[in-house]
């Protein structure tokens, strides 16, 4: 589960580490092909430590601002002062916003979209990548389109119809139903299956194994090694969606994190003490489990794997 | 077609598919010619296509049919009269100044991000490509206000860019006056910024994946003929990512198009006077809160038919038979 690295499948994702066969040189090695003469390659870095300056500061601010006793604007401020540092904020905004209630919200959200999109992407994947049926063109094309149909345009039809005609609003129900199965998994699934060769499927139709053994004997543990990009995948959207449980729930104990603490900032920050600090202690509860796990799974967060899946 | 064979059907039970007339029924052989040679494909995926049907067709189907009704809420299971009143709804949506400031809001928002993303994100991306040393720091660095939630980053961002944060305080006597959030002219490129900041390591991540499909021969000739670095990125790199360029373009669209959480908390609700306000916002606002779906519904087709005439355009410039 942890480090599946089944190399006949992964092959064919993990092949976007070009740093082996970029230096190769020319050969007459007068010249290198692409071109990585010294000052280029400085100039690369430079370019490179800029940008993730630029994309880490913010968070680095983060982690700071949420543990000053008050908040300092000054540039001064950006560096620790261990005479003004406190976890006070993080007991100021728990006092507020119960934050465990809202984590495991969030998690039930999260959780329940993965299940969904797992258990329903496979059986899709599946079917679209080895089996033969009518409709399996338009499928694959519904897909494609649900991708780039804005959700926004369907957020007042769907809150009418989650909301008030099923009656489904402060639910997880609710909440899970319009993310249930994510698209951009299902092809992925559909990828990796792609990969495996029929032959193996036909073989298994011959011994005269069902359709069903063979999907739960055979494609099942094939497609092990893209759970964990699935999941990971998966996991950003509802772990990060705001508008539409906030549309959702209005109840607070069935808040997701995001949308209490959202509420928080626009109703309630400006009677905290240090309300800066509270809020960004909130921001940094939240942040903190997807990056820690994105940064430990980041292998699997692959450009092959998710540009197939947006491209087809 | 698949719709509603698939309506049919969501018990995942081989035994619950109800078997179609001249289906082959229990014949072997030649069975089911009807749903094709496994038909079991179509009951996999039936749970999926419910859910598109459910949660995509029939909501879209329905934003469509409350544009052009006096559509309000009701009790559940309450039967009301909701008239078909035409292009009313419509009218009254292009002839509120406020909507039309958020289409033009939407519009300054477009022209300040697409470029700027498709521009970093590539020369971020070719940079990235190259490198040996750091690539899994710098790669996870860029990814990571990515996979960050907005509520989260946006509040550090109002914390940098208030009146006396951080960045005015480096920049000092240039700093501007009223502040970035809360500067009529600034809120809307300030917006258009942060977008850009969380959104690029996504598209990093498409050209990175695009990248390895431009064949190392190209540049190899290149160098042959004594082409210089900035020629070959823009002869061979430019061209070879196209594809990929066209799918940022329309994706970086979209994302402008689906505009909510920053207006609604970068600057509270759309803020100064209307400034930063976008249509989802007005959506949210005139909707939901105020109860005109079908005002709200209008804005909503208004914008995917925007979307869709953008994205139509980008196609024929960015040019690329196949995305």
């Amino acid at each position: 589960m942890s480090n599946a690295q089944n190399p006949a499948v992964t092959a064919g994702l993990a092949h976007a580490d070009p740093a082996q066969t970029s230096t190769v040189r020319t050969r007459t090695g007068r010249r290198n092909v692409e071109g990585m003469s010294r000052g280029q390659n400085i100039l690369r870095y430079v370019v490179l430590s800029i940008g993730a300056l630029l994309f880490l500061f913010p968070f680095y601010y983060m982690v700071i601002g949420s543990l000053q006793t008050a908040p300092d604007p000054t540039i001064a401020g950006a560096f620790p002062n261990p005479g003004n540092v406190t976890g006070q904020n993080y007991a100021d905004i728990n006092s507020r916003i119960n934050l465990f209630q809202g984590l495991v919200n969030s998690g039930i959200f999260a959780g329940g979209v993965i299940l969904c999109t797992v258990v329903f992407g496979v059986l899709v994947g599946y079917a679209l990548a080895q089996l033969e049926w009518r409709g399996r063109g338009v499928t694959f094309a519904l897909m494609l389109l649900v991708q780039v149909i804005p959700f926004q345009l369907l957020m007042i039809p769907l809150y009418v119809m989650i909301a008030r005609d099923y009656g489904l609003a402060d639910s997880y129900a609710g909440m899970i139903l319009p993310f249930a199965i994510n698209s951009t998994a299902v092809l992925v699934f559909r990828q990796y299956f792609l990969q495996v060769p029929k032959a193996l499927f036909d073989a298994a139709r011959i011994d005269g194994a069902g359709e069903l053994k063979i999907l739960w004997s055979i494609a099942l543990p094939l497609v092990r090694p893209a759970l964990l990009t699935v999941v990971l995948l998966t996991f950003i959207g509802p772990w990060n969606e705001f508008l539409w449980p906030f549309l959702i729930t209005k109840e607070a104990a069935l808040q997701p994190l995001a949308v209490s603490l959202a509420n928080y900032l626009t109703n309630v920050a400006g009677t905290a003490a240090n309300p800066i600090g509270a809020v960004l202690a909130g921001a940094c509860v939240l942040a903190a489990p997807m990056v820690i796990l994105f940064i430990i799974f980041q292998q699997h967060f692959v450009s092959s794997d998710i540009g197939s899946g947006v491209k087809g | 077609m698949s719709s509603t064979v698939s309506s049919g059907s969501v018990t995942p039970s081989p035994a619950a598919r109800p078997t179609r007339p001249g289906g082959g029924g229990p014949r072997r052989g030649r069975r089911g010619q009807l749903l094709g040679r496994n038909p079991l494909g179509l009951l996999l995926s039936a749970p999926y296509l419910l859910f598109v049907l459910l949660v995509f067709a029939y909501p879209l189907v329905f934003a469509f049919y409350m544009s052009f009704h006096d559509y309000f809420f009701a009790a559940p299971g309450a039967v009301v009269d909701r008239p078909f009143v035409g292009l009313a709804n419509f009218q009254e949506v292009l002839s509120d100044p406020a909507i039309i400031r958020s289409f033009g809001n939407v519009g300054i928002f477009l022209l300040i991000n697409v470029p700027l993303t498709v521009v970093l994100s590539l020369v971020l991306a070719t940079a990235l490509n190259k490198i040996v040393r750091a690539r899994t720091f710098l790669r996870v660095s860029f990814y990571v206000p990515y996979v960050t939630a907005s509520v989260a980053v946006v509040v550090v961002w109002l914390f940098l860019f208030s009146g006396n944060g951080l960045v005015n305080q480096i920049l000092g006597p240039l700093a501007p006056d009223p502040a970035w959030l809360i500067n009529p002219l600034l809120a809307m490129p300030t917006i258009a910024i942060f977008v850009t900041w969380k959104q690029m390591g996504f598209f990093i991540l498409l050209y990175l994946a695009a990248l390895q499909n431009v064949s190392d021969e190209l540049y190899e000739a290149a160098a042959t003929d004594g082409a210089g670095k900035i020629r070959m990125f823009f002869s061979i790199t430019v061209p070879g990512v196209r594809p990929a360029t066209v799918l940022v373009l329309l994706l970086a669209t979209i994302t402008g198009a689906n505009l909510f959480t920053e207006p609604y908390l970068l600057t509270g609700g759309g803020g100064p006077n209307g400034a930063s306000s976008s249509p989802v916002l007005i959506m949210y606002q005139r909707g939901i809160e105020q109860g005109e779906p079908g005002i709200a519904a209008a804005i909503g087709v208004i914008l995917v038919i925007g979307v869709l005439i953008l994205a139509f355009i980008q196609r024929k410039v960015a040019g690329g038979d196949e995305s």
